[in-house]
């Protein structure tokens, strides 16, 4: 019996290892070629609750004039960051907003589409739709390239609509890449490879001080995507240590009534 | 005293007014008390029990979604991030049926296979099996039309791609596909209807289908690892020798199989619910858009190795076909097995071969069918349909001409 419940187990252990394996080829199989920028990650942690009440400050000012959050609740985000209302009034309210009203732009969707060609996506989801790691890297990778309307472009978004709207604050960075000749089906195309970034104008922050006001920026959209997530985390502790206790005890009960059986 | 006895009295009495009009007694006598199973369940035999749980936590999770839920293309998306965001609990209940959907087929998959490793399909279990496949293909059609109703990109894809494979029926398929979607395109209508059959007709049809598993159950009695019939060794009382009571030994010794899986269950609902975008796809958290097709559509995991099936043939008619055919191939499994024993334990190497090919191919193909279409995975996928086919067809040959382990007359049980 304890060795057929070993095997057993056994089996079980492989299969669960097999589908965690096959999650992680899914994501890697997304994206092309590979390049450095694209293990970078933000850090942040949900759990960091002032990290948090800088995000959400960094949100309302830098994005929150063109991006909604609008499953999100002023009121909710106070209570749910600890802030004061009276501070939430002050610091987060955008002018007209009510405190239970949902997070939306200012910005009217034909305005958008006129200045930018399309409206600015809603990023209640984008760390859930996209990830975290997206959000952050595509934040870091704006390039100066004067041929785009904005003067810049993307690593993460290659021909984005959005202008680097951080660029007070990061500076400008220039990019070299290494032209590449190659020959697909017949024809020979030419293919630009990233290899680093430099600067060139520079910003109001360190690159450390940028990655930091990133890592808070992305951390509130992550709180945006999943508010409870860091009650998930703190309750799935409680449930599972119950569950352990529980399980040992109907263990228990369960050789006090099988002794009998030869 | 008096006081005590009343009251026992009062029980007694109220327990005979009870049994004379409802047989409560009898019932728990002749089901779960006088059932004898074997007594030698290993861990294969959890996967039953807790299929019935899953499928009770998944009836009572969805009557408290449904309470919030709005089954309209212009609300539906909403509305599932109104329950995440601002229904007390919400989140838990939704998380419970979004991982309660894959765990329903993890414990059915591992059910299936206990079968298929026992024999627990042979004669006179036929019926069981068949009860059983009809249960799985209800819950296949349960858990296609639950993931639409989010209406998230990928249920909104994913839709389009399995109901158009009805399309491929000849003559008829152009109709039955507008038939199914109510519309021209996947719309409100077929939301709406996919909304009615997933809270209301499935759900039916496979509590109706539990039932009648366990009532043929019941008849035949359980198949045990080693593959005898415990009922051919009696006692005085008439009971099996090698049997023991179902209640107590077996619900008490399930209770420890729940505890466990609670948590397995539970540590992905608070830690991973998404399951690394294997549970809930990233794609879906983007609302539908028929103007944007996600960058590779694929079915939620427990689908994927017919769907690799299906993309393995250049023929769109061809590969649905094939697809079905592998589904209804396993509706044949008990004639297909002309081995004198049952049980793997007591088969010859040839057997054990086939089956390990056959586990490499399904998990394999899964796999395959999460990956695009393109180059090395087709190829892959071709090989792995082939081996999974050769299970089937070859079965009747490679259990009839191997050389078997001889049985033993009573079960092997080591305390």
């Amino acid at each position: 019996m304890v060795k057929s419940l070993h095997r057993s187990f056994v089996a079980a252990a492989l299969v669960a290892a097999l589908a965690v394996g096959m999650a992680a080829p899914v994501r890697a199989a997304e994206s092309g070629p590979h390049a450095a920028w694209m293990d970078w990650q933000p850090g942040n942690d949900v759990t960091n609750t002032a990290s948090l009440q800088r995000g959400a400050a960094n949100f309302m000012g830098y994005c929150a004039g063109c991006h909604s959050i609008k499953y999100v609740r002023y009121s909710r985000l106070a209570e749910d960051l600890s802030i004061p209302e009276a501070q939430m009034e002050k610091l987060l309210l955008l002018p007209g907003a009510k405190k239970g009203d949902y997070i939306t732009t200012p910005l009217s969707a034909a305005d958008a589409e006129a200045w930018f060609g399309k409206a600015p996506p809603d990023l209640s989801l984008i760390t859930r739709s996209k990830g975290s790691d997206y959000v952050y890297q595509f934040m870091k990778t704006f390039y100066a390239d004067p041929s785009k309307p904005t003067g810049v472009d993307n690593l993460a978004l290659p021909g984005t609509a959005m202008p680097h709207v951080l660029s007070a604050l990061q500076g400008v960075q220039e990019a070299k890449f290494k032209v590449v000749e190659k020959t697909v089906d017949g024809s020979k195309v030419t293919e630009k490879i990233w290899e680093s970034f430099e600067t060139g104008e520079p910003g109001q922050l360190s690159a450390e001080e940028y990655d930091a006001f990133l890592r808070d920026t992305v951390n509130f959209l992550e709180y945006a995507g999943e508010p409870y997530k860091a009650k998930r985390l703190s309750l799935g502790v409680w449930v599972i240590l119950f569950l352990l206790v529980f399980t040992l005890f109907a263990y228990l009960l369960k050789q006090e009534y099988w002794k009998d059986i030869k | 005293m008096a006081a005590a006895t009343d009251s026992a009295a009062g029980k007694a009495g109220f327990r005979a007014w009870l049994n004379k009009r409802l047989p409560v007694d009898e019932f728990m006598e002749s089901q779960l008390i006088g059932y004898f199973a074997p007594k030698n369940f290993n861990l294969w035999y959890f996967f039953g029990s807790l299929a019935l749980l899953v499928f009770v936590i998944q009836i009572l999770s969805g009557i408290f979604l449904t309470m919030h839920y709005k089954p309209s293309e212009a609300l539906a998306f909403d509305s599932v991030e109104y329950i995440m965001r601002e229904v007390e609990g919400g989140w838990i209940i939704r998380y419970m049926h979004s991982t309660g959907a894959s765990f329903f087929f993890i414990v059915v998959y591992l059910h299936m296979f206990r079968a298929m490793i026992y024999g627990s399909y042979r004669a006179p279990r036929e019926l069981l099996w068949i009860l059983g496949m009809l249960l799985y293909l209800a819950l296949m059609a349960e858990a296609f039309m639950g993931y639409v109703l989010p209406w998230g990109n990928m249920s909104y894809w994913g839709a389009q791609v399995i109901v158009n494979l009805f399309g491929t029926i000849p003559v008829i398929g152009p109709g039955i596909v507008e038939w199914i979607r109510g519309d021209y395109g996947i719309a409100d209508s077929t939301l709406n209807r996919f909304f009615a059959l997933h809270v209301i007709a499935v759900p039916f049809a496979i509590a109706f289908l539990i039932l009648m598993h366990l009532v043929a159950l019941r008849q035949t009695g359980s198949n045990n690892p080693d593959g005898i019939e415990i009922k051919a060794r009696l006692n005085a009382n008439g009971k099996p020798v090698d049997g023991i009571p179902f209640h107590p030994y077996y619900t008490v010794k399930d209770v420890v199989g729940v505890g466990v899986f609670l948590i397995f269950f539970c540590g992905v609902i608070f830690f991973v619910p998404t399951f690394g975008g294997l549970f809930l796809e990233k794609p879906n958290f983007e609302p539908a858009n028929y103007l944007s097709t996600p960058q590779h559509i694929a079915p939620v995991w427990y689908f994927t190795a017919f769907y690799a099936m299906l993309r393995a043939v250049p023929d769109q008619q061809m590969g649905a076909l094939l697809m079905l055919l592998a589904i209804v191939v396993l509706f044949f499994l008990p004639w297909l097995d002309r081995s004198p024993v049952k049980s793997i334990r007591y088969k010859g190497w040839l057997s054990k071969i086939f089956l390990a090919a056959f586990v490499v191919s399904f998990i394999a193909l899964s796999y395959l069918g999460l990956m695009p279409a393109d180059g090395l995975y087709v190829i892959l996928a071709r090989i792995f349909t082939a081996v999974y086919f050769a299970f089937f067809i070859l079965m009747p040959w490679y259990t009839s001409i191997e050389k078997t382990k001889p049985v033993p007359e009573r079960v092997t049980y080591h305390g």
